[in-house]
């Protein structure tokens, strides 16, 4: 009985001495929608927990190397939108909500995107981007940021999110 | 609240560890916090512990893990070198301040 109860708290401190993992799941290539996917991975690695990202469908645009500086902040069909979207619709509003944005950002000092990308890679983050994405927008890696590790399956995935936290965004 | 002994010293920390009180921190201290999160200290931990305990003098804050890159010029992945198990949380941690307020 008591050597059941000693092998039970080693167990439990084995598991303690396991590092937190955290699996970021980026499906939408916005402005507004990159941004808490990386900021929560990079804070993540921070305080030592483990964190990867698999970029899938609209999330491409964040690891293409064409979109990554250029992504929008998208204001219609969005009800937290300051203006009504009459105005947001017309020609020019994106692009100045997207500037408005980006000023503030640089204030605070926030990383742009393909900034952001490096720090994750240099903090140990891995990315990863959706097989199936990249044929659906034929891309190959060489159109991706260098800082992608390689792209995975549905499958692969879960292989590798085995034990993390899965966030989905 | 707890009280832990470090260097020979009854120290108070909060429940993740920070210390309560950075006048009870000294570089015995530091040595030790480090060498609980499996640290040893060199002369690019000391710039890192300087920068966080002169920024918080000056700022009111501990520095966040970019604003020690930025003042330091120490870069990213040197941080997680450095300090493996968490740059974020363990500078400040290590130089005896409050865990960091910002998230980059």
């Amino acid at each position: 009985m008591t050597a059941t109860l000693e092998q039970e708290m080693q167990d439990q401190a084995a598991e303690q001495e396991v590092a937190r993992r955290v699996a970021i799941i980026c499906s939408k290539g916005s402005l507004d929608m990159a941004y808490p996917g990386l900021i929560m991975a990079n804070a993540a690695r921070m305080m030592g927990m483990e964190a990867m990202i698999f970029f899938t469908f609209w999330g491409m645009d964040i690891i293409n190397k064409k979109k990554s500086d250029k992504l929008h902040a998208g204001m219609l069909g969005n009800p937290s939108s300051p203006m009504p979207h009459s105005i947001m619709g017309l020609p020019g509003m994106e692009a100045l909500a997207t500037k408005m944005m980006v000023k503030k950002m640089d204030e605070l000092d926030i990383p742009h995107v393909p900034e952001m990308l490096e720090i994750l890679e240099d903090a140990g983050a891995e990315l990863y981007a959706c097989q199936l994405a990249m044929e659906m927008f034929d891309l190959e890696m060489e159109d991706l940021v260098p800082q992608v590790k390689e792209s995975l399956t549905a499958m692969d995935f879960w292989e590798k999110a085995e034990g993390a936290q899965v966030v989905f965004i | 609240m707890s009280t832990v002994l470090l260097a020979g010293q009854n120290i108070e920390v909060d429940k993740e560890g920070f210390l309560l009180n950075p006048d009870q921190w000294t570089p015995e201290v530091a040595a030790d916090l480090a060498a609980q999160n499996g640290i040893e200290l060199t002369d690019k931990h000391w710039q890192v512990i300087d920068f966080c305990r002169r920024s918080a003098v000056d700022k009111g804050a501990s520095p966040t893990v970019r604003g020690i890159t930025k003042g330091t010029g120490i870069s990213t992945k040197e941080m997680y070198q450095l300090f493996p198990k968490g740059p974020g949380i363990l500078s400040a941690k290590i130089a005896g301040l409050s865990k960091p307020k910002g998230c980059i």
